[in-house]
């Protein structure tokens, strides 16, 4: 089982790597995209029987606490 | 005086701390990370470097070693603390201090003297600072933008958190002389006590003149004075 976190900047913080992403594809001709929003992707591998409710309640302590900045950031996390 | 001058895998500033509290007068001593224990510090500095890398965040991983432990404790006890450029990081990421440092806005990591205008004179890291005075230090970052929400924002002001901004050579707090896209230009905060302070500029590198200022000695000074006081 892994686990999969997808970490990005909340819309209201300033992301100046996603600026330079869009404007960079921009120069490629990748004209048409309105906004690139740069963030983090992890993947935990689980060890083998975990359950699946426990682990998707002690990861989401885990992302409030340090996978994540709640004052910059937002996640989405699933177990698969 | 005794200073703890915290010690964390790549903080590189740590030194520089050191000095600046002998060049005071004072004692300080480096504490591990992995320690538990201030040793009776009166007055703790948490340095700049790149602790643990950066990695995932600044300051992420560092605010969960065991002397963290010993700082939040410290803190709660209404004991003073100051971080400078990393160490602010770490105190923001430890819920020590409020809003969070991101990436600079022009991407590119800035290394130059800056103009600071002090906004209150009247905290335990200002109070030497001459009133209508500039302060001049180095900043030398590519983390410093400091964040927090509008209403947090407005938190701040109203509680008088605010202490430092980035400003022009006549004060002027403007975009031009915002070195990193922080809002509302702001260099350095405290916490609601008042005990728990941090700036991204970096006092400990403007100690004596060869350094080309000597405003960083107002900043640790008013820490003495204090802690004299008390």
């Amino acid at each position: 089982m892994k686990a999969k976190i997808h970490i990005t900047p909340k819309k209201a913080v300033l992301d100046p790597q996603g600026k330079a992403v869009q404007n960079a594809l921009a120069q490629l001709g990748h004209g048409n995209i309105t906004a690139v929003h740069v963030g983090k992707y992890l993947e935990l591998e689980l060890a083998p029987g975990a359950e699946r409710d426990a682990t998707l309640v002690s990861l989401h302590e885990a992302c409030r606490r340090f996978l994540t900045n709640p004052v910059i950031e937002d996640y989405q996390l699933s177990v698969e | 005086m005794q200073f703890a001058v915290l010690q964390f895998p790549a903080s590189n500033c740590d030194q520089d701390c050191v000095h600046a509290v002998q060049v005071l007068g004072h004692s300080a001593r480096l504490h591990w990370h992995k320690s538990q224990s201030l040793a009776g510090a009166d007055a703790v500095i948490v340095p700049g470097g790149f602790s643990y890398g950066d990695y995932l965040r600044c300051g992420a991983i560092a605010r969960f070693s065991p002397i963290m432990q010993a700082v939040a404790e410290f803190a709660a006890q209404g004991g003073p603390v100051l971080g400078i450029c990393n160490g602010f990081q770490i105190l923001c990421e430890a819920g020590l201090l409020p809003g969070a440092l991101v990436r600079n806005r022009s991407l590119q990591f800035r290394c130059e003297m800056v103009h600071l205008k002090t906004v209150r004179h009247d905290t335990r890291f200002t109070s030497e600072v001459p009133p209508g005075q500039l302060i001049r230090l180095p900043i030398a970052h590519g983390e410093g933008c400091f964040y927090a929400s509008p209403e947090e924002l407005a938190q701040l002001n109203v509680r008088g958190q605010v202490l430092w901004q980035y400003c022009g050579a006549g004060g002027e707090t403007t975009d031009t002389f915002n070195p990193n896209g922080s809002v509302e230009n702001i260099a350095g905060v405290m916490n609601e006590r008042g005990n728990v302070a941090g700036l991204m500029p970096h006092p400990d590198r403007a100690m004596e003149s060869i350094l080309g200022s000597t405003d960083g000695r107002w900043v640790l000074e008013s820490l003495v004075k204090s802690l004299q006081r008390n």
